[in-house]
């Protein structure tokens, strides 16, 4: 049972580093909260659902789909919203508000559109059956979304960390004033980060049937709190902390489903409250803290 | 020219008085409504709006602290209330005092909580009022708190009194602000706030401020709350806990304007007004219009109505 539980849990933690790592990446960036992730992860969940059930576009393909166009969607987001926010005096605090207000908008027009029910694909799509895991049996839609959550999460290391635009995004990340005076396009360098997180939201919601089970219009928040959870454990600004924070949140959850299952819901709450006590600058973080 | 001190004083007893007369008329205005307008719910809304945003001015106007989870303290001192009352069956006041404590012991516990600065705060006290909540609703303990399936407080249901009892903590609150806008303890809260490092060298107390303002906020959620659970007498951990309570009372405040007296309560009758002529029907048209005035607002008024006046130099109560 422990041993299922562990594995179980790094599967759901490779997809929670998917949740989060678009959240960090721009908070990483911009310091700024992007609290409509959640949001753009339903939106994400819905477009594969109608592809599949207007055009039977299989989920992968989805994925692909949702990506260009999620891209191409958080363009104008930013430039629309964040070069004016980020001159305010305090851009981090109403940054919160601002995506606030923006995932009220969304959430809203999803409701008005589509109604408030639940809304899933069937886990047929990504394989029929267990598949035997280091002794544990788990769905293949699991490990097919995990597999998917991996690459995607993998491209994102490959894009910071091998191609000149990712060495430009890291030099943004350490100081955006010094990025900024060397010469480097920090506008245009934060509006790739953005498309690119918005995207990762995206193909995170085109997975969450297989995952969360299904998808409403008002489930950003929950997903919110879970997505901060993961990179304030992992640490704030640094992509690569997100992958760790994403298995500990996810062993950590089905550890508590398995043994102590009705209060399992607390977990991300208190996860989140202790570390930014004990170690706010989270587990790979240097100090950053103030006052 | 500097003031004599006898001119400082005189200003300062007619902004108090100022201050205080609107105060004044907010609360007999409520009360006169009660007697007039027939949608007692409505007007019971608005009092608890118009506490709950002062509530959260107290310690975002004047320290710079955003809770998210504002709610969790209406919360707790709704199942406060309600626990004392269904399980000792004590008076409706005795239940008040019960909400009050247990939103002061639960500010005690989250006070490491400020420990923390900005979006950490925010959302730390966001997770910190899911957790009240789940463990609240956990159907695991339906013998104490009766879990997901609502409490119903038949016993005490006195829908006069907890009207008036209402206006009084609104009152009391709103005292409360113009104190805290007119006194030594308030300007040094507003001191802290600006610059703490600066704030502690010419010796204010950093902590102690802090700590004052964040438990008086929570006790002001507290017997809002409270009397909330009185009035309303049958009601869910989902209402108790709603995430949008912490998200009205915020907007209501960031629209009128923090660390006035009049802001807040601007927000409160403009925004609920409109909330309660359009959005009743469908939810989701408000919650649209309110989400587009919440961008609009932080990209172009990040400092409320009330800074039209204020950045023209004009004082606003």
């Amino acid at each position: 049972m422990l041993t299922g539980a562990i594995v179980a849990g790094v599967v759901f933690g490779l997809y929670y580093t998917l949740v989060g790592l678009g959240l960090n990446l721009v908070f990483g960036v911009m310091r700024i909260v992007n609290l409509a992730h959640g949001d753009f992860l339903m939106l994400g969940g819905i477009a594969a659902w109608w592809l599949f059930s207007s055009f039977g576009l299989h989920p992968l393909v989805s994925a692909l789909l949702v990506i260009v166009v999620f891209v191409l969607v958080g363009l104008p987001v930013y430039y629309l919203v964040v070069p004016r926010l980020l001159r305010s005096r305090d851009s981090e605090m109403l940054s919160l508000i601002l995506f606030f207000g923006l995932s009220q908008m969304i959430e809203a027009v999803t409701t008005i559109g589509l109604g408030a029910t639940e809304r899933s694909l069937p886990p047929r799509l990504l394989g029929v059956g267990p598949m035997i895991l280091l002794g544990t049996r788990l769905p293949k839609a699991w490990i097919f979304s995990a597999a998917a959550s991996g690459i995607a999460v993998l491209l994102v290391y490959l894009y910071l960390y091998r191609t000149r635009l990712g060495t430009l995004t890291r030099a943004v990340m350490v100081s955006r004033d010094e990025a900024l005076a060397t010469g480097i396009d920090v506008n245009f360098v934060s509006a790739v980060a953005f498309g690119i997180s918005i995207a990762l939201a995206g193909v995170a919601g085109v997975f969450a049937p297989f995952i969360l089970g299904s998808i409403t219009p008002n489930m950003g928040v929950a997903i919110n709190i879970t997505a901060f959870a993961v990179i304030v454990v992992g640490t704030l600004g640094n992509p690569l902390g997100t992958l760790l924070g994403g298995i500990i949140y996810g062993v950590s959850l089905m550890l508590m489903q398995t043994y102590l299952s009705s209060w399992a819901n607390l977990l991300p709450n208190l996860l989140l409250i202790a570390v930014l006590l004990v170690r706010p600058e989270g587990i790979l973080g240097r100090k950053v803290r103030r006052a | 020219m500097p003031d004599t001190a006898s001119e400082a004083r005189n200003r300062l007893i007619r902004r108090v008085v100022l201050d205080t007369c609107i105060a004044a008329a907010v609360v007999i205005g409520m009360g006169v409504m009660r007697g007039v307008y027939s949608n007692e719910l409505m007007l019971f809304n608005f009092v608890v709006f118009l506490a709950l945003a002062q509530g959260l001015n107290i310690i975002y106007g004047f320290t710079g602290y955003l809770p998210f989870g504002y709610v969790g303290f209406y919360g707790a001192g709704a199942y406060g209330f309600s626990l004392v009352v269904m399980h000792l069956h004590v008076p409706a006041m005795v239940g008040m005092a019960a909400a009050a404590g247990a939103a002061l012991v639960l500010a005690v516990i989250l006070l490491p909580l400020l420990r923390l600065s900005g979006a950490y705060f925010a959302i730390a006290s966001m997770a910190a009022a899911q957790a009240v909540y789940e463990i609240v609703a956990n159907p695991d303990l339906e013998n104490i708190t009766k879990g997901p399936y609502g409490v119903s407080l038949s016993d005490v249901f006195a829908p006069a009194f907890s009207y008036y009892t209402a206006l009084a903590i609104l009152a009391g609150t709103l005292l409360l602000v113009v104190w805290l806008r007119n006194s030594r303890f308030g300007m040094s809260l507003q001191a802290i706030r600006d610059d703490s490092v600066s704030a502690a060298m010419a010796g204010v107390s950093v902590v102690r401020g802090r700590t004052i303002a964040w438990l008086l906020s929570a006790l002001v959620a507290g017997l809002v709350g409270g009397v909330f659970a009185w009035h309303i007498s049958v009601f869910y951990p989902d209402t108790a806990f709603d995430l949008s309570v912490s998200i009205f009372s915020t907007v209501f405040l960031l629209f009128g304007g923090a660390t006035t007296l009049c802001g807040p309560l601007l927000g409160v009758f403009i925004l609920y007004g409109i909330y309660n002529v359009i959005g009743i029907a469908v939810p989701q048209y408000f919650q649209f219009t309110y989400g587009a005035l919440i961008v609009l607002l932080v990209l172009f008024l990040p400092n409320g109505l009330v800074s039209l006046l204020t950045s023209r130099g004009i004082r606003v109560p």
